[in-house]
């Protein structure tokens, strides 16, 4: 497919501690298409963030991983911490959820652009780059006036858009955003979704956002992916994994979910698991309703129930 | 005992000075000289500076019922929470707890009444001692305030941990916080909060850090807790949401102020408050493909060193009016605004100068013109104004040339007074 920019295939991390191999991702498929974004969610602890650092490349240097995860073709798990500090803001960029410990509190934001820009591409003049700055800032809602401020001068809203700016400088092909809303107030949160939506039209750039907030994958994403213990337990377009979702995880975490229209509380039984000892077989089994024999021995295979609707249940087929 | 209401706040206000050193001070005081502006011109604000963290509030909590207390970060909800147990203190206004006055009572006046009202936070990891097991962090309290001896003490905190699911009691009554998840040590908090049998809780964010899975089981824990005692809740969120779920009337707090109150099915019925209205549009709703039509508030909120005179939301209000509040630094805003625009940088910044070379104090902005014609200045500025936001165009009552000045005025905002709208306050001019 040449219309792919991201390919995961059965990509696994573990992190080495003291007590033994965490198994924060563990075999996980995915392909993210070109201007496409893709929403992760899932719980404290279910892997998300680390699958964010892995195609970052910013895991710690004892993980392990393997599998394959290529970006345009090329395998990044083969490539090598210099060659990565180039691909990292021309090829792929990224938003965090705290923009204050991202932004040196000792340069001014001309600087941060232009030492951004001419690390990439050491030819461009500083005048340039500051003209390429003030267009990025301008674009964000930040007047030009506003270049030599430093960052303890900006609110967290215009803080995060900077980043914004300073991510999409280089016109990567993929961004990553790690709950890149979840420091901010509603208002604001809104006001960056809104950004946001408007950029991957802007850019055609693809946009991987991890959050823990059914919320923004709903009104952002164009496909879901329900990340529960290391494992997808769910894909597929946001039409169809939030108002049809199939396995017994999603449904659960739809339920639990407080909204505005919620009209009864419900939660899900027992607690997430340890990513140290995850259980056997399908690691939802010992919170699922559902749970029957087969569930405890077999680990459930991704399963297209749906064209484009992928769920790793046993018994997907009783909950179409 | 009274059959009043629990709590009653009457125009309660905190504000925070800020402690300027005798060096910075004295630097200011040379740069004022410098530039020989007039003390007299100045601001109240900037002559003492301090954070408006709460303004002239008022509200009651019933007995037995849930408040809650919704707003922003730094609207001073939290603020507000800890004031009314006298955790910090009040620099205006009353306080009246089970109908006493407590406002002004000694640390050793408050001791007594401390058990009836309590307090719980958002991060119960941050609440526990990790050096004290779950059974004695609960029994402490008991042991603080009571007479109880030990038995009895230990008695009643494993009943009370059986009563907010710390089960089984016997077991987690010799665990570490380390080994217990969000959810129980959140458990293990209000079991500390309800041993002494309070009639207020003051609950500050109470399930923001737990996940989505497992927040429902604490806020129905919350509710069975109500039901059983009659104990009242100030509730404080930043997710109205949640708010909607569990309480019985709501108050919405911006930048110091609270907009409106009123039941909680009114509220989000029929927002009246166009901040009410800005944050229930805001909120992200789980469902795909839901147009929804909104105006998002520009901006953020505001500094509270310095809020905005008249309506302190009227800088973001989508229906201001001109009689909200418009000031001089709006109109450097307005000018800052502009210069995002490619087509007025240039010319805005030849005809206009420096953003930083006006100067704002309350209802005026000024600028000193040094070559050229001030005259022409103000022409520049009265030809621009109708591209500015219509209240704020309109609320300008003048334009003008003041020795070698040019002014821009804005009129004063019209008093603006908490107001029975349809069943609630409101705090909008609009009503």
């Amino acid at each position: 497919m040449t219309d792919t920019i991201l390919e995961a295939r059965d990509l696994t991390v573990y992190y080495r501690t003291k007590k033994g191999p965490v198994h924060a991702v563990d075999g996980v498929d995915f392909d993210l298409r070109l201007g496409e974004t893709l929403g992760v969610v899932g719980e404290t602890g279910c892997g998300k963030s680390t699958l964010g650092k892995t195609i970052l490349g910013i895991l710690p240097p004892d993980s392990l991983r393997s599998g394959s995860l290529r970006l345009r073709g090329r395998e990044l798990l083969k490539v090598g911490p210099s060659e990565y500090r180039k691909l990292r803001g021309s090829e792929l960029a990224v938003i965090f959820q705290d923009p204050m410990t991202r932004l040196d509190p000792l340069m001014t934001i001309r600087d941060h652009f232009v030492e951004t820009i001419r690390v990439h591409e050491p030819n461009v003049s500083k005048a340039e780059a500051t003209e390429r700055a003030a267009e990025a800032l301008r674009s964000m809602g930040i007047p030009q006036s506003r270049l030599d401020n430093y960052p303890h001068e900006f609110s967290g809203g215009m803080r995060q858009r900077i980043m914004i700016a300073m991510a999409i400088v280089l016109k990567p092909k993929l961004l990553v955003a790690d709950e890149p809303t979840t420091a901010l107030d509603v208002i604001v949160e809104a006001q960056i979704l809104d950004i946001l939506r408007d950029l991957k039209r802007a850019y055609s750039m693809s946009l991987l956002l991890i959050t823990h907030n059914l919320g923004i994958v709903a009104e952002v994403c164009d496909r879901a992916a329900v990340m529960y213990a290391g494992k997808f337990a769910e894909l597929g377009s946001v039409q169809d994994v939030f108002r049809r979702p199939i396995h017994p995880y999603t449904q659960g975490l739809l339920a639990s979910t407080i909204h505005l229209q919620t009209k009864e509380l419900r939660s899900i039984d027992g607690l997430p698991p340890s990513l140290l000892e995850p259980p056997s077989g399908c690691r939802f089994h010992p919170r699922c309703p559902y749970a029957k024999e087969i569930c405890i021995r077999e680990e459930p295979p991704m399963v297209e129930y749906r064209p484009g609707h992928f769920a790793a249940c046993h018994f997907g087929r009783d909950f179409l | 005992m009274t059959n009043g209401p629990i709590l009653q706040v009457e125009d309660l206000t905190v504000h925070f000075p800020l402690k300027a050193n005798p060096i910075q001070a004295l630097g200011q005081g040379i740069l004022r000289q410098l530039k020989r502006s007039d003390p007299a011109d100045l601001d109240d604000r900037i002559q003492h500076p301090r954070v408006h963290a709460v303004d002239a509030i008022s509200f009651e909590v019933g007995r037995g019922e849930i408040l809650g207390l919704v707003g922003e970060s730094g609207c001073g909800k939290t603020t507000t929470g800890r004031v009314v147990l006298r955790l910090i203190e009040p620099t205006d206004g009353k306080i009246v707890f089970e109908g006493k006055d407590i406002t002004h009572l000694k640390e050793n006046q408050l001791r007594p009444l401390r058990p009836r009202m309590q307090i719980v936070f958002q991060d119960p990891h941050g609440a526990l001692n990790p050096g004290m097991t779950i059974g004695q962090a609960i029994m402490d309290a008991f042991v603080v305030h009571g007479t109880a001896d030990e038995a009895e003490a230990k008695d009643a905190t494993l009943r009370v941990m059986d009563e907010v699911g710390l089960t089984p009691a016997n077991d987690l009554f010799s665990k570490y916080p380390a080994d217990l998840s969000g959810g129980q040590k959140q458990r293990a908090v209000l079991a500390r909060a309800i041993i002494l049998r309070p009639s207020l809780i003051v609950a500050d964010e109470p399930v923001a850090m737990l996940d989505m899975s497992i927040r429902a089981r604490i806020l129905e824990l919350l509710l069975a807790l109500r039901n059983r005692y009659g104990l009242a809740y100030l509730f404080i969120t930043h997710d109205l949401a949640t708010a909607k779920f569990v309480c019985d009337r709501i108050a919405i707090m911006y930048l110091g102020r609270i907009v409106e109150t009123g039941p909680t099915d009114l509220i989000f019925r029929d927002p009246k408050h166009p901040y009410t209205r800005a944050l229930l549009s805001a909120i992200p709703v789980p469902e795909p493909g839901r147009v929804r039509e909104r105006t998002l508030p520009r901006g953020e909120v505001p500094d509270a060193i310095f809020p905005p005179a008249g309506c302190r939301f009227h800088p973001r209000c989508p229906v201001a009016l001109p009689t909200c509040g418009w000031e001089g630094r709006d109109f450097v805003d307005f000018l800052e605004q502009r210069r995002l625009d490619p087509a007025h940088a240039a010319p805005d910044e030849s005809a206009l100068g420096d953003l930083e070379d006006w100067r704002v104090a309350k209802f005026e902005a000024r600028r000193r013109v040094r070559e050229g014609d001030p005259a022409a200045v103000v022409g520049y500025v009265r030809s621009m104004l109708p591209q500015a936001t219509e209240s704020l165009a309109n609320a300008v009552v003048g334009v003008d040339v003041d020795r070698d000045q040019v002014v821009v005025r804005f009129r004063e905002p019209d008093p603006l007074a908490p107001k029975l709208v349809e069943g609630r306050i409101v705090e909008c001019l609009l009503y």
